[in-house]
């Protein structure tokens, strides 16, 4: 391949200094203006807006010098036009070489993750693995059914709340209410699942959205059943063959069990994935007539996706319950669905390493970005904003299946 | 059949027997593709009935089932406007196709017993035999959206077979081919035939019409205007006047 070709033209010059002159505008009120309401007096910090307008006339450089290099190399097809899986990172993780030292990596630290960090790093990793259940779950429903669905905070809502009801009245205790939580979710997932089966894509998301919504309201409202926002209190961790343990303790065993739980996940998917079943959701996410027309149930096979995408989500709720052993409805709110889904498509839909990736990067990017204190959010909304502008289809796309054909092998496991 | 005050079909009967051909035709608007998906469910008919009787079985009316059903019961098609599964491999396009004849549920996918791995294998190779059989076999692990024209024209077809019809409902199986796929579809389509399948067909290609036929039904504005063996539509005054207007001409090509 030859050398590509790429210079910077006056145009492109002149674009980025448009660009920076756009975002000197956009951060004018908050990072030039500052008022100080005891003394009436507003500070004008030129200077920050002048750092603004080099970085990003810089940045702008950069990325179009970017862009021109990816077309010449390119030749400039689109992500769409290139075969499945032509991603850096994708390339990467397929490498025999590379994947097996970085799972081992990866395993090894996990293993020992409690051991050499302390109980508030856990307590992060463990928020973080929870998600990668939800998302896991989610996927199931987005990424692989392809059935908007932005309601999936309402059966961790479920899960959550059947645990400490389930605790309060009839004193069930963790392993039993997980399984039950489980169960109900997936009641509630076919529940909602019979209105809208007629439902595609926007239609599809506003209702589910409405669903969430009821649920959250109910429990917020209905005082007798759920104690509305006050919530519920002293929800017992999960035990330990009986065992009574420290803080410390219980921290680290919660962590272990979400890792299992969180492997658990991994197996029960991608096995759902390469099957029958998982074939026809895909089937479904592609084109839903042709389904009908191949002979696929398009009534069961919905209803089984939200059946299992949201038992997902009840065993993820019934483990926050555990965790955080105080639940009440704000924490059920619509930002949480859409953490998910943002999870699952900054994975890549349908791509379980995707998907484990995003939710790390999303659960634990904030908590580290705390040391910008103000800029923090700021900071995770421009690292989401690059993320889709430079892989619009997610982090790893997925990769069907192949199957041996006549001695010709490729990957037996998807990404 | 009518939409709203709309009659797109009206009073049309046809019929096929086992391993016969048999073609609709009719200018663009006619009504054919809305025949066919009355006949596969995706409509449902207004009034009228749809019998089939597979070899040695009873009669059974399948109006009101839902599409899958249709499928099940041995009514196969593809479409006018191919609609693969575009990301799919052309192996799994095929494997939905025996989805219906398979079983394997939610635990079997989790455990993978010996029954859901058996059932697995066979779903492979049985897809595997198709692809060949259409001539795809190279291509299995390509995805379908990556396969040329021609190829996705017979791979619709390698996926309807694989539901293992009484019947297959081709919609403009010819449509943008070139000569030579033409020609391969033609000597794909009278194999099926000789193995014992119903065809029915729709296609604008006359000269493939012509060859294949055994029958051909004629239709204009939802209604029958001519039918019978391809020599007696061709002479067809009514048939010449739906296609080429008033005036005389030899024949509709």
């Amino acid at each position: 391949m030859a050398a590509p070709n790429v210079r910077l033209t006056w145009g492109d010059t002149g674009r980025a200094l448009l660009t920076s002159l756009w975002f000197v505008f956009l951060t004018f009120p908050f990072l030039a203006v500052k008022i100080n309401p005891a003394e009436q007096t507003v500070l004008w910090r030129w200077p920050n807006l002048i750092h603004v307008a080099v970085t990003t006339f810089l940045l702008s450089l950069a990325a179009c010098l970017y862009r021109q290099y990816r077309e010449a190399r390119l030749d400039r097809k689109t992500e769409d036009d290139l075969p499945v899986g032509h991603n850096p990172l994708h390339l990467l993780w397929t490498r025999p070489g590379v994947r097996l030292p970085l799972l081992a990596g990866a395993s090894a630290i996990a293993l020992v993750f409690p051991l050499l960090f302390s109980t508030y790093q856990t307590n992060i990793m463990i928020t973080a693995l929870l998600y990668v259940m939800l998302g896991l779950g989610l996927n199931i429903v987005v990424g692989v059914a392809g059935l908007l669905d932005l309601g999936y905070v309402a059966f961790y809502a479920v899960g959550a709340y059947s645990y400490a009801l389930l605790n309060l009245h009839f004193g069930i205790g963790f392993w039993t209410a997980l399984p039950l939580g489980a169960l109900l979710a997936a009641l509630f997932g076919i529940l909602l699942g019979f209105p809208v089966l007629r439902l595609r894509g926007d239609y599809l998301a506003i209702v589910t959205l409405g669903f969430g919504e009821i649920i959250r309201l109910i429990l917020e409202n209905w005082n007798d059943f759920s104690h509305g926002p006050s919530g519920i209190a002293n929800i017992p961790r999960p035990g330990f063959f009986g065992l009574d343990l420290s803080l410390e303790g219980s921290i680290t065993y919660l962590y272990y069990l979400m890792l299992g739980l969180v492997l658990f996940t991994v197996f029960v998917v991608n096995r759902l994935q390469n099957s029958r079943i998982g074939r026809a959701w895909f089937a479904l996410r592609e084109d839903e007539i042709a389904c009908q027309a191949m002979g696929i149930d398009k009534t069961r096979t919905k209803l089984t996706a939200f059946a299992l995408g949201a038992t997902w989500a009840g065993m993820a709720g019934v483990i926050f319950a555990a965790k955080t052993t105080f639940i009440n409805p704000a924490s059920f709110t619509f930002l949480e669905s859409a953490i998910i889904l943002c999870i699952v498509v900054l994975g890549g839909m349908g791509s379980i390493i995707g998907v484990i990736l995003a939710a790390l990067l999303l659960i634990l990017l904030p908590e580290y970005l705390r040391p910008l204190a103000d800029y923090r959010m700021l900071a995770f909304g421009t690292v989401l904003v690059a993320m889709m502008v430079f892989r619009p289809r997610g982090l790893i796309s997925p990769v069907r299946r192949t199957y041996t054909v006549r001695g010709r092998t490729i990957s037996d496991e998807p990404a | 059949m009518e939409f709203g005050g709309i009659r797109a079909l009206d009073a049309f009967d046809l019929q096929l027997r086992q391993g016969e051909i048999v073609a609709l035709i009719g200018p663009n608007g006619a009504g054919k593709t809305t025949f066919f998906n009355c006949l596969t469910g995706l409509y449902r008919p207004t009034r009228g009935e749809l019998l089939l009787t597979p070899p040695g079985g009873e009669t059974r009316g399948l109006v009101g089932l839902k599409p899958n059903e249709i499928t099940e019961q041995g009514l196969a098609r593809t479409f006018q406007n191919i609609r693969l599964f575009p990301r799919m491999t052309v192996l799994e396009n095929v494997m939905i196709g025996l989805h219906c004849r398979t079983r394997a549920g939610v635990l079997g996918a989790i455990f993978r017993g010996p029954a859901t791995r058996k059932e697995e294998k066979e779903t492979i190779a049985a897809s595997l035999r198709l692809l060949s059989k259409t001539g795809l076999a190279d291509l299995a692990d390509e995805p379908a959206r990556n396969l040329p024209y021609g190829a996705q024209r017979r791979l619709e077809i390698a996926r309807a077979l694989a539901t293992d019809p009484l019947v297959l409902l081709l919609d403009e199986p010819a449509a943008g081919m070139n000569p030579q796929e033409t020609l391969e579809l033609d000597e794909l389509i009278c194999r099926l035939r000789d193995e014992g399948l119903s065809i029915l067909l729709i296609e604008h290609d006359m000269k493939l019409v012509m060859s294949l036929s055994d029958h051909i039904f004629v239709m204009d504005y939802g209604r029958k205007i001519a039918e019978g063996s391809p020599v007696e539509v061709r002479r067809n005054p009514e048939v010449i006047k739906a296609y080429l207007g008033e005036e005389e001409s030899d024949a509709p090509a």
